[in-house]
């Protein structure tokens, strides 16, 4: 009996798992010949004053063009780039046959949030970096081709749950919505599990429901995935802070959960530490967005939740974040929308794509830049942001080159709305309300290589054990998580199966 | 006739009564947030799909009947709301309790102080001062009469209880510092202070009890979205650093709380607010 869970990770077995056989008569050096196609994309300058998504994904003709680019390789690299070893190879051979939904099932088997990751995962550092194809040409472009099946399934209407073939009595406890949690969820109760999901929010999803904005994940994406994972039969109990409506030492001893899994993210801000942050229109990018992506505050005044943005703004920072700050800001209808990061265009953390779109927007980006101070008006708003320009010296310990001041280089930005994107670190209400959970200096739950923590029966991942990573980094963690809940709650079964680890 | 609370829907109103023309006291279904409730704490509510999450104090919790108490008074467009709103009407959602509880006394000579609506925050605290044997005076003010609440709860924990207005409509005519003011020169050995008002009135309370040093807790209002510590919309700058106001307090220590500032950012949205009241 094959472990439904189980990732099909040893494709030298062909016996075990036998790979779909090519469709494509193409020889490889006429599949390098095709061009990588290109998703469909709103225009620049339509999308800067719409909130709807930017783009617009691959229609079938495009998607077999780009599957049709696909080597075969033997040995396809793209697997082990991806965090969750989604069977690329297989999955890319059914759109061939244009057998889309084969293919999303042959996703789901190790990702169940498709449609999200085809949106969010930075495809050009993981599986798309590695593509064989990639030496050479363009790589094949995985990350469109998983949203194409993914979109095409929500289209059609065809999704059915998978088969749980076993029932276990035994209740397991999800702390947080986000990514890893709603993965370890779904891996948990694919295997029979009686699964609670706990969110503090009043909406499900965690960062991919207050973080990321509609213009780069759709909310009806996000509440499809989450029925989906509701179909599997996984409660969900919005308006409940694990630490405080009910402690974990009381979901064990008096709830009845036998495990649990922390995934409540890296959900508190930093702020910069300079003068001024108090001034009205000085707000963390988790508050800007949140009001926005969460409360609707676009919407103001149909939705009561407001938002003030002037029609010059600076958002501080470089990462994805920072990005989706800017961004959101110029929909918002900030006539100048400028970036502020201490490095060169080189260094930017965040995405390729979401830079070039950025750029493509009219985001103006002020690098080598560090801000100073804040500077107020007689009401105590913001009035401009002073900055210093930087230089780059010696590499640091991250590899990157140190941005090092410029004596005597500050200048003055006129802006009304300040958003520091500067980085997150984990929420304290679980660490401080779970006696014996072990944290780092940085906040962080340690975890083991199982992502147990060091509590009996309580494992972590995400970025709150991580300390700020991406959507399937945190998927990785909730579905190595449930394999060790797994194994914890039914060790006796672990000799039985066959190898479900990841690796 | 108040609703029978078995097995009803969750956040439904069971009870609602007027305390004043613009402050009502709603008991709601929440047994879960009731049966963890403690002095200090608060909930997030959002009434209505596209309404705002707003931060309530919890006044009281009946862990019985799985009802908590909230006091709210019409201010904004979601509080103006809220009192549109009967006994066997829902709220959309609660989440809580959060903050972190009241750290109390055992066996002082406290003064719990109560400006406007705060005093509906303050009747939980002094309520357990009162169990833990301290001795309490209350002074509870108001612009006006109409805006003294729960004198009656107030009494029933107290040792002694001053009433002042602004306007003299009822009890001493004055202020509620001008009450402490004269305890403090009574000569009575007074150990800490409690007051949650209006934030002009905490700052005057600090202002009061700084030259003797004598601790004053005060509590902090500041504008939240999500009240978990995720927005960081609720800064208060305290003793030069920063900190969030829903899970490093509510309450802090009055004499190193900048309540200015506070102030200024509590006004970052009034225009946007009358612009969405006027919509109701």
């Amino acid at each position: 009996m094959t472990n439904p869970i189980a990732p099909t990770t040893n494709r030298t077995e062909t016996g075990v798992n036998p790979p779909p056989t090519s469709p494509n008569h193409l020889k490889p050096s006429q599949r390098m010949k095709i061009p990588r196609q290109q998703a469909i994309e709103q225009a620049a300058g339509e999308r800067v004053r719409n909130f709807t998504e930017v783009s617009l994904g691959m229609n079938e003709e495009l998607a077999l063009q780009e599957a049709a680019r696909c080597l075969e390789c033997k040995d396809p690299l793209c697997i082990d780039g991806c965090p969750v070893s989604v069977n690329i190879l297989d999955f890319i051979r059914l759109i061939m046959k244009k057998d889309y939904i084969g293919a999303v099932n042959k996703i789901r088997e190790t990702n169940y949030l498709p449609a999200i990751c085809g949106r969010v995962c930075p495809q050009e550092s993981q599986c798309e970096a590695v593509c064989t194809l990639g030496m050479k040409h363009d790589p094949v472009s995985i990350g469109k081709l998983e949203r194409f099946v993914a979109d095409f399934e929500r289209e059609v209407g065809l999704f059915t749950p998978p088969d749980i073939p076993v029932r276990r009595d035994e209740k397991v406890a999800i702390v947080g919505s986000g990514p890893s949690g709603l993965t370890c969820a779904a891996e948990l109760a694919k295997m029979g599990y009686q699964v609670t999901v706990f969110e503090a929010l009043h909406a499900v999803g965690g960062v991919l429901r207050y973080g990321i904005p509609e213009f780069r994940l759709p909310r009806d994406i996000l509440d499809l995935e989450t029925e989906r994972i509701k179909a599997l039969g996984v409660t969900i109990q919005t308006n409940f802070v694990v630490g405080r409506t009910a402690t974990i030492d009381e979901l064990f001893d008096e709830w009845g959960f036998k495990a649990a899994f922390l995934g409540t993210g890296a959900g508190t801000p930093n702020f910069l530490g300079i003068p001024g942050e108090s001034l009205s229109g000085v707000y963390s990018a988790n508050e800007f967005l949140t009001r926005v992506n969460l409360m609707k505050a676009y919407k103001f005044p149909d939705h009561d939740t407001p938002i003030r943005i002037g029609t010059q703004i600076a958002v501080i920072g470089g990462g994805n974040t920072a990005m989706d700050a800017v961004r959101t800001a110029k929909r918002l209808g900030a006539e100048k929308a400028y970036l502020v990061y201490r490095r060169s265009r080189k260094e930017i953390p965040a995405r390729e794509e979401e830079i070039h779109h950025a750029e493509q927007e009219g985001i103006e980006f002020v690098l080598l830049t560090n801000p100073t101070r804040i500077i107020g008006d007689e009401r105590s708003w913001v009035k401009a942001l002073e900055c210093q320009r930087m230089d780059l010296g010696e590499p640091d310990s991250s590899g990157r080159r140190r941005p090092v001041r410029v004596p005597r280089s500050e200048f003055l930005l006129e802006v009304q709305t300040v958003i520091e994107a500067i980085g997150q670190k984990p929420n304290p209400i679980i660490q401080a309300s779970t006696p014996g959970l072990d944290t780092s200096n940085r906040g962080t739950v340690i975890v083991d290589e199982k992502q147990l923590t060091s509590r009996k029966g309580v494992f972590a991942g995400g970025d709150l054990a991580r300390g700020g990573a991406t959507v399937i980094l945190a998927m990785r963690d909730g579905r190595l998580a449930a394999q060790s809940i797994d194994h914890y709650l039914n060790p006796a079964d672990e000799a039985a199966s066959s190898s479900t680890s990841l690796q | 006739m108040p609703v029978k609370p078995k097995a009803l829907p969750m956040y439904t109103i069971v009870s609602r009564r007027l305390l004043a023309e613009s402050i009502a006291r709603f008991e709601i279904y929440a047994p879960l947030i009731a049966k963890k409730r403690k002095p200090g704490n608060f909930v997030m509510v959002r009434a209505v799909e596209n309404g705002e999450r707003i931060p309530l104090t919890l006044v009281d919790s009946d862990v019985e009947r799985g009802t908590i108490t909230l006091i709210v008074q019409a201010v904004g467009k979601s509080t103006k709301y809220l009192l549109t709103l009967y006994a066997g009407d829902q709220l959309l959602d609660v989440v809580g309790p959060l903050g972190n509880s009241t750290p109390l006394t055992e066996g002082k000579n406290v003064v719990c102080i109560g400006g406007g609506v705060g005093t509906a925050e303050l009747l939980p605290i002094t309520r357990g001062l009162k169990e833990k044997e301290n001795r309490i005076h209350t002074i509870i003010g108001g612009r006006t009469r109409e805006l003294v609440i729960l004198e009656d709860e107030m009494r029933a924990c107290s040792d002694n209880v001053h009433v002042t207005t602004d306007d003299g409509s009822y009890g001493r005519r004055g202020t509620v510092v001008d009450q402490l003011n004269d305890l403090i020169n009574s000569g009575e050995t007074l150990d800490a202070v409690y007051a949650i008002g209006p934030l002009p009135m905490m700052k005057a309370v600090a202002n009061a009890t700084r030259a003797s040093g004598l601790k004053t807790c005060v509590s902090m209002n500041a504008l939240m979205v999500d009240g978990t510590g995720m927005c960081g919309g609720c800064r208060v700058s305290v003793g030069g650093e920063m900190k969030f106001a829903c899970v490093d307090g509510p309450e802090f220590d009055g004499h190193t709380v900048d309540f200015d500032e506070l102030m200024l950012r509590n006004r970052t949205y009034s225009d946007l607010e009358k612009m969405a009241d006027c919509r109701l």
